[in-house]
């Protein structure tokens, strides 16, 4: 589904990402495990062209998303929630996830996929026409992977949706992303909270200052001894 | 009566500020930029008026609608070559390039239609009076009002209920997000200039019924009027630009009428300072707030 190969992303002279590749495959839970500054977000933004690469490439089904229009992305398949929720504060719940659905024309669709995802935020629905800037943290992160959701996605990307949440809300979210992907769509996720990504990942990496320095089974790293040092406390 | 009347016309003034006011706040809205050639769209408007009336000898409909389709072609032609290549630069390159851009208008305009100021047709002229007689309304005031009072509803529907004004939105308060949404960030900017830019032909024609000469810096003191009001009403925000230039015109014709009329821009702007000073956001204003 997506493959990132040979990944190398600047910011001027500094060099965020040092020639990373890893891939996802259709129906996994991947994740991206790395501690601040390691390079997690510039990777999701490269994927979703905000940012482009020095070089290398981004696959998704076979195609050089590096090469397309940021905006067409979407389209094909890929939609990210991106770290801090970023949801558009002036405009309603409800406008927020009929821009999820933006690029769609299917109005059935998209009717039985607001549906799909007020069933799973029924917060959402109660809320729809409030302004989505006066919605609390958990529920903009919940608005920001319903909107994500609206696009129809093969594969979404999460930035660190546990950011800033309750540990009760984080399960709940995890809850979420884990039915998300029983729906049928692929999940990359990247998380600084190890413990709960490795909890439902099929398969993870450790990203560490632009590289990637181990993969494997979630359960595997669960286990590993560097994995135990570094990201779940001993 | 008198007061009324000064109402009136400083409405009307109000209303072409208005005008050229939703152009500068759309534009900073959504591109977060000043565009300080704005003014000079409205000339090029009106040069593109007067030769469509003169020249051509086409009645006043049709000078307006090729007079909208110039500026709108020249604020999009401006955009892609001046602004877009500077997407990522710092906000001062952008400013120096739009005022770059206004000179660069300017000199144009003088060196393919002269330095000379020429007449601009007499539209919209006559007026009517009401109360037997008492208070003398002229056309030009009322059809200026209500045009603008077209503009802005139609803005605001456009804005709030179209797919491309919520896009709009979005591409306002978050540009990157927007992209996560598939929207075209570029085309959204593209469609902001132009409707910025038939604005302000519309203003220039107005301008021109009201002003008649139309010469290559015409655009520049409207234009920095227009900017007043923007702020004054809150840049960014759309019933921030039609209040801020209604509110402006009735100020300056005010002053004009009851202070002095060499005092009125500086009436104007101490006006400007003390609305700042107490709501540093402009009147309508708004300052976002985002939980995280
Ligand atoms: N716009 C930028 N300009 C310059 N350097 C940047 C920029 N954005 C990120 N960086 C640098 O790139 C590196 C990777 O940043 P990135 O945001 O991808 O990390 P992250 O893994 O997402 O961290 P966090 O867990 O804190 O979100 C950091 O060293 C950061 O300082
Ligand atoms: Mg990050």
């Amino acid at each position: 589904m997506l493959k990132v190969e040979n990944l190398v992303v600047r910011y001027g002279m500094i060099e965020a990402i040092k020639n990373i590749s890893f891939e996802v495959n259709d129906g996994e839970i991947v994740t991206l495990i790395g501690a601040n500054g390691a390079g997690k977000t510039t990777t999701m933004q490269t994927i979703s062209g905000l940012l482009k690469p020095a070089s290398g490439a981004v696959y998704l089904d076979g195609t050089d998303i590096t090469k397309v229009a940021p905006h067409k992305i979407v389209s094909m398949g890929l939609a990210q929630v991106p770290e801090g929720r970023r949801v558009f504060a002036q405009q309603t719940v409800m406008e927020n996830l009929e821009l999820g659905a933006y690029y769609r024309k299917d109005k059935e669709g998209i009717e039985a996929d607001m549906k799909n995802v007020f069933e799973l935020f029924p917060r959402l629905e109660e809320r729809k026409a409030q302004l989505a800037g006066t919605l609390s943290g958990g529920e903009q992160q919940m608005l920001a992977m319903g909107r994500a959701l609206m696009a129809k996605p093969k594969i979404m990307l999460m930035d660190e949706p546990s950011m800033g949440l309750s540990p009760l809300l984080v399960k709940e979210i995890f809850r979420i992303i884990r039915n998300i992907n029983k729906q049928g769509t692929t999940v990359l996720l990247v998380e600084q909270n190890a413990k709960m990504a490795l909890g439902i990942a099929d398969r993870a990496y450790v990203l560490e200052t632009g590289k990637i320095t181990l993969e494997g089974t979630g359960t595997e790293l669960a286990a590993s001894e560097q994995v135990r040092k570094a990201y779940l406390g001993g | 009566m008198a007061f009324l009347s000064y109402l009136i016309s400083g409405l009307g003034l109000g209303s072409v500020y208005a005008i050229i006011a939703l152009g500068y706040s759309m534009v900073y809205g959504i591109a977060k930029m000043l565009n300080f050639a704005h003014g000079d769209i409205i000339m090029a408007g009106a040069f593109a008026a007067f030769f469509a009336m003169t020249a051509a000898g086409m009645p006043l409909i049709v000078a307006a609608l090729i007079s909208m389709a110039v500026c709108t072609l020249l604020g999009v032609t401006i955009e892609r070559l001046a602004y877009k290549p500077l997407r990522n630069a710092s906000s001062l390159s952008v400013l120096i390039t739009a005022i770059g851009v206004s000179y660069f208008l300017q000199n144009a305009a003088q060196l393919l239609f002269g330095s000379d100021t020429k007449i601009f047709p007499a539209v919209l002229s006559g007026s009517f009076s009401l109360f037997s007689g008492a208070l003398s309304v002229s056309y030009l005031s009322v059809v200026t009002i209500v045009i603008c009072l077209v503009i802005m509803g139609g803005l605001t529907l456009f804005i709030n209920k179209t797919k491309t004004g919520k896009a709009m939105r979005a591409c306002s308060e978050d540009k990157g997000a927007a992209v996560l949404m598939g929207i075209n960030v570029n085309r959204i900017i593209s469609i902001t200039f132009a409707i910025g830019s038939g604005l302000a032909a519309i203003a220039a024609i107005l301008l021109c019924a009201t002003y008649p000469s139309v010469y290559p810096t015409l655009g520049s003191m409207p234009g920095i009027r227009a900017f007043t009001a923007a702020v004054f009403g809150g840049i960014g925000s759309i019933p921030g630009a039609f209040l801020g230039g209604l509110l402006l015109g009735v100020i300056e014709t005010m002053a004009k009428a009851y202070i002095s009329t060499q005092l009125s821009d500086a009436i104007v702007f101490a006006v400007l300072i003390i609305v700042l000073l107490i709501r540093p956001t402009g009147l309508l204003g708004r300052k976002v707030s985002v939980k995280v």
